[in-house]
């Protein structure tokens, strides 16, 4: 048994160790909003916060997050109303949608550690998440409006 | 339809998806569960796509499938609107697979194309249901009351009744012939050319949206298939020994051989069934399978690029011609002549094909991303021999599809297993899977000949086309293309030109050929786009004024009285004729806007190219820079003329996706074959565009009063040439040979 806190939740999870996380949480712990988009932490969209830092799920094995905190888009905010999610509904950034849990956690990240991002920040941070319908220029303009509100609440 | 339906309580309820088993499924999907509730009362069914309960929810199908388009927003605002209902009180429901929809084949950017007008005559005729019922319960003329804000008025007398009063009432009532129905005006409209937010939005954000690969039913098997390294290939020995020894592995279940045509059916394998996913990956990994040689085995993608590039230079068979193009071309005082080609491509949409499918009393039961439920029901019925009418499909979203997810092989495996098992299971792709045994954009070379006369006037015009044709998948026999792949682009060549020979050339296929966003427009975009540019330069002027001199004067262009059977994306001529004005003013519009024609920096440049595709136009203006070998693309300009437009956002969304599309399959897009064997396998080695790599996007629309043309695909194809015709004229080489990474750093 794996024991780790998933969204403010302990859970324990009776898995292989070399289980990835990503696969532990959809086909174990019935987590859908975390997608598989490669395998090979090519895509981002199995992002997720272990400990507060955003990991590609999908080549993290299960044993390395025990006992650790694991946020996933389903502890975000149920109510979508993070300021990452809000930016996100007010510059109508989805299109098919499958890849943006892996985006809002990676810019999420990125806010956390850096409230005021350049251009070349966001580009950096983020090149690690595809979105082959081609959002990227709204996840642009979503976090620099994110990053303005999250800069008026603290 | 032409005609609203009257249908019962209970083939609506088995239409949306809300009878038996089906209801605990889509129960899962926070957006529907209102409506599952709902439907538990009474529901006022009006016709086929329109609902209203007592509560007054008004529930509105949407039978198309939704993949990024917003197409589960955009159909139902546009009967919410001739409704005049309250969108908030809108909740839309998926329609499952049933042809008294008409086709559901989320294709050929036909969704708004096709059912505007249907989806217009729904709203109506429950509008004109609802104002009877109001009428006979006050016992006024019908004449005397309307809708307005989800209720009927009587403003004679200031009675009024919301919708879910009257619905019981309405939905007694035989619907209204089409003949009778009002529409509204233009100038009326609320949702119509609105940018509505998409009906999934809370859904997608909170991380509740369910795609095909998230579904999931009690005790159900996860799949993971290992195909045929070849096509045609079948198998020889299996030993699974070992892939059932894995903790987690259940069963290890041969696939059916293959079939010629392959058509949509499953490929051979072997699957590893599971508890888990990773199980299924892990067992199938230590499967030792030994394959037969295939006749496909020898195809090698770079020798037969050369076989196409060296065919499409000798004379072909001629599709469409004009005066005497060869003579023409032997008096010219000049010539220029060019080949392009374009590799192979594959789909990538981010969520592989995935499918759960359920064999219960004789019933199958299947919920996929898919584009075609229809075909999935259809093909799932042939290969398995079950009776049509025992095979439900459940359309759940997509995580994109660009022509993947409209080929239901993925579900035909999940059947199989169901069946063999008894159990439900779920077949999920891996990423290495979808990139080598999907259906690929073909492989292609054109070739582009013009003559000049001494003021530098065209006078004569060759072209040819050679690519593997998407009916050999289907027939398995096709060495040329249809008729209706060279009406992507080619056949339909909108230049004014006294003489013309448009040709094509034989291309045997050795793989599974099929639709990728955009088809055959994808090369011949790309090939017209660079040829005109090329001319331009040749010939000293502005690459927008030769695409003017080209087009000639304002007029509707036909290509059938020059012997080519012009498909025209399966509308009428009439309705939607090739406009050179309309192509003429996406041009400028886009010239203008992006000021491709003043100075820029040093080692910069402009290109620009114009296309109509699925009936739409749209022009491309991209500015790049090349440095030292290496390329940046600093912006990209689009303007488009789509027609109507029903949700302008969602349009924009479309276009910015499509340069998005346009730009990585251009830049680096390319699958190559050894011995039969495809030789990427992952985003590493199919490299799809990043974030740093995507310019700032400018989209214009052109508003228009013209019927709805299509938006998902008709971005992509100016996309390459404006491109590469930015690079040259920044200085970097002229590219002929996709994709540009062949040739510099992108
Ligand atoms: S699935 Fe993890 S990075 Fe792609
Ligand atoms: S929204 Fe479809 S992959 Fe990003």
């Amino acid at each position: 048994m794996i024991q780790f806190n998933l969204n403010g939740k302990d859970v324990s999870v009776d898995a292989e160790a070399d289980m990835p996380l990503l696969w532990v949480l959809r086909d174990l712990l019935d987590m859908t909003g975390t997608k598989y988009g490669c395998g090979m932490a090519l895509c981002g969209a199995c992002t997720v916060h272990v400990d507060g830092q955003a990991q590609r799920s999908c080549t993290m094995p299960v044993s390395q997050v025990a006992k650790k905190q694991v946020k996933t888009i389903e502890g975000l905010g149920v109510d979508a109303s993070h300021p990452v999610q809000q930016a996100w509904a007010q510059h109508d950034v989805p299109q098919c949608g499958y890849c943006q849990a892996g985006q809002i956690m990676s810019a999420v990240a990125l806010l956390e550690k850096n409230p005021k991002p350049t251009d070349s920040d966001i580009d950096e941070f983020m090149q690690g998440n595809i979105c082959r319908c081609g959002t990227y220029p709204r996840i642009k303009a979503a976090i620099k409006t994110a990053a303005g509100k999250m800069g008026e609440g603290s | 339809m032409s005609r609203c339906q009257n249908v019962s309580r209970r083939e609506f309820l088995k239409f949306a998806g809300f009878a038996g088993s089906g209801l605990m499924l889509g129960a899962l999907v926070p957006g529907w569960r209102p409506v599952m509730a709902q439907t538990a009362g009474l529901p006022g069914e009006l016709n086929l796509f329109i609902s209203i309960g007592s509560d007054d929810r008004v529930h509105i199908v949407c039978h198309r499938s939704e993949m990024g388009q917003g197409i589960r927003t955009g159909l139902p605002q546009v009967a919410a609107d001739e409704l005049m209902a309250d969108w908030n009180k809108v909740r839309v429901v998926q329609g499952m697979a049933n042809e008294a929809y008409g086709s559901q084949n989320t294709d050929g950017s036909r969704s708004v194309r096709h059912f505007y007008q249907t989806m217009r005559e729904m709203g109506a005729s429950a509008r004109s249901m609802l104002e009877q019922a109001a009428a006979e319960r006050w016992q006024v003329p019908v004449s005397e009351v309307q809708a307005r804000d989800h209720q009927i008025w009587h403003d004679k007398s200031g009675c009024s009744l919301r919708f879910g009063q009257l619905a019981e009432a309405a939905a007694q009532l035989s619907p209204p012939d089409k003949e009778q129905l009002t529409f509204k005006s233009r100038k009326d409209f609320a949702y119509i050319g609105k940018g509505l937010k998409i009906v999934d939005m809370q859904a997608i954000l909170t991380g509740q949206a369910k795609f095909g690969i998230d579904m999931t039913l009690p005790d159900m098997l996860y799949a993971s298939i290992e195909r045929a390294p070849v096509l045609g290939a079948g198998l020889v020995s299996l030993d699974d020994k070992q892939a059932r020894e894995v903790k987690g592995v259940v069963d290890v279940i041969q696939m059916p051989a293959q079939t010629i045509p392959v058509g949509f059916t499953s490929l051979p394998g072997v699957a590893v069934l599971a508890t888990n996913t990773w199980a299924a990956m892990q067992g199938r990994k230590r499967l030792a399978i030994s394959w037969q040689d295939s006749a496909h085995g020898q195809h090698d993608s770079a020798s037969y690029l050369k076989t196409l590039t060296d065919r499409v230079v000798t004379k072909g068979r001629v599709i469409r011609s004009v005066g005497d193009a060869y003579s023409a071309m032997m008096n010219a005082v000049d010539t220029h002549s060019a080949t392009y080609t374009v590799p192979y491509l594959i789909h990538a949409p981010m969520e592989p094909p995935a499918a759960l499918a359920r064999f219960k009393d004789g019933e199958m039961e299947i919920w996929a991303c898919t584009q075609t439920p229809q075909a999935t029901q259809n093909t799932v019925a042939q290969q398995l021999g079950i009776d049509k009418s025992k095979v439900k499909v459940h359309v759940t979203l997509l995580g994109g599809g660009f022509g993947r997810k409209s080929k239901p092989d993925f579900s035909v495996e999940a059947a199989f297993l169901a069946k063999e098992t008894g159990k439900p299971v779920k077949v999920t792709w891996s990423r290495e899977d979808e990139i080598q045994h999907g259906f690929y954009h073909a492989i292609s070379a054109q070739y582009y000949e013009a003559g000049m006369d001494d003021t530098g006037r065209v006078t004569s015009w060759v072209q040819r086309t050679a690519f593997p044709s998407i009916s050999w998948t289907f027939n398995g026999t096709a060495e040329e293309p249809s008729d209706g792949e060279l009406s992507l682009g080619f056949g339909d060549l909108p230049f004014a030109l006294d003489n013309l020979s448009c040709e094509t050339q034989k291309a045997e296929a050795h793989l599974r050929i099929g639709w990728l966003r955009s088809v055959s427009n994808i090369q011949h975009g790309f090939a017209i786009g660079s040829f005109v540019d090329e001319l331009a330069h040749k010939l000293n002027r502005e690459p927008r004024q030769m695409w003017l001199e080209l087009l000639g004067s304002d007029r509707l262009v036909n290509p059938k009285p020059e012997g080519f059977e012009y498909t025209n994306y399966g509308d009428p001529l009439e309705q939607h004729p090739i406009d050179t004005a309309r192509l003429k003013k996406v041009l400028n519009l886009v010239a203008e806007k992006a000021g491709v024609e003043e100075s820029v920096g040093q080692h910069e440049g402009w290109g620009i190219s114009v296309h109509r595709s699925f009936v739409s136009y749209v022009a491309v203006a991209s500015r790049v820079r090349v440095k030292d070998g290496k390329l940046k693309v600093l912006e990209m300009h689009c303007a488009a003329d789509a027609g109507t437009v029903v949700n302008p956002d969602r349009v924009k969304s479309q276009m910015e996706g499509s340069m998005i599309f346009g730009l990585s399959l251009a830049l680096m897009g390319e699958i190559t074959l050894r011995e039969g064997k495809v030789q990427q396998s992952n985003y590493h080695d199919y490299p799809v565009l990043r974030m740093p790599q995507s310019p700032p996007i400018h989209v214009y629309l052109v508003e228009s009063d013209a019927p709805p043309g299509g938006v998902g695909e008709p971005g992509v194809p100016p996309v390459a040439a404006s491109l590469t015709n930015a690079i040259f004229r920044a200085g970097g080489k002229r590219i002929r040979e996709l994709p540009v990474s062949k040739h510099m750093e992108v």
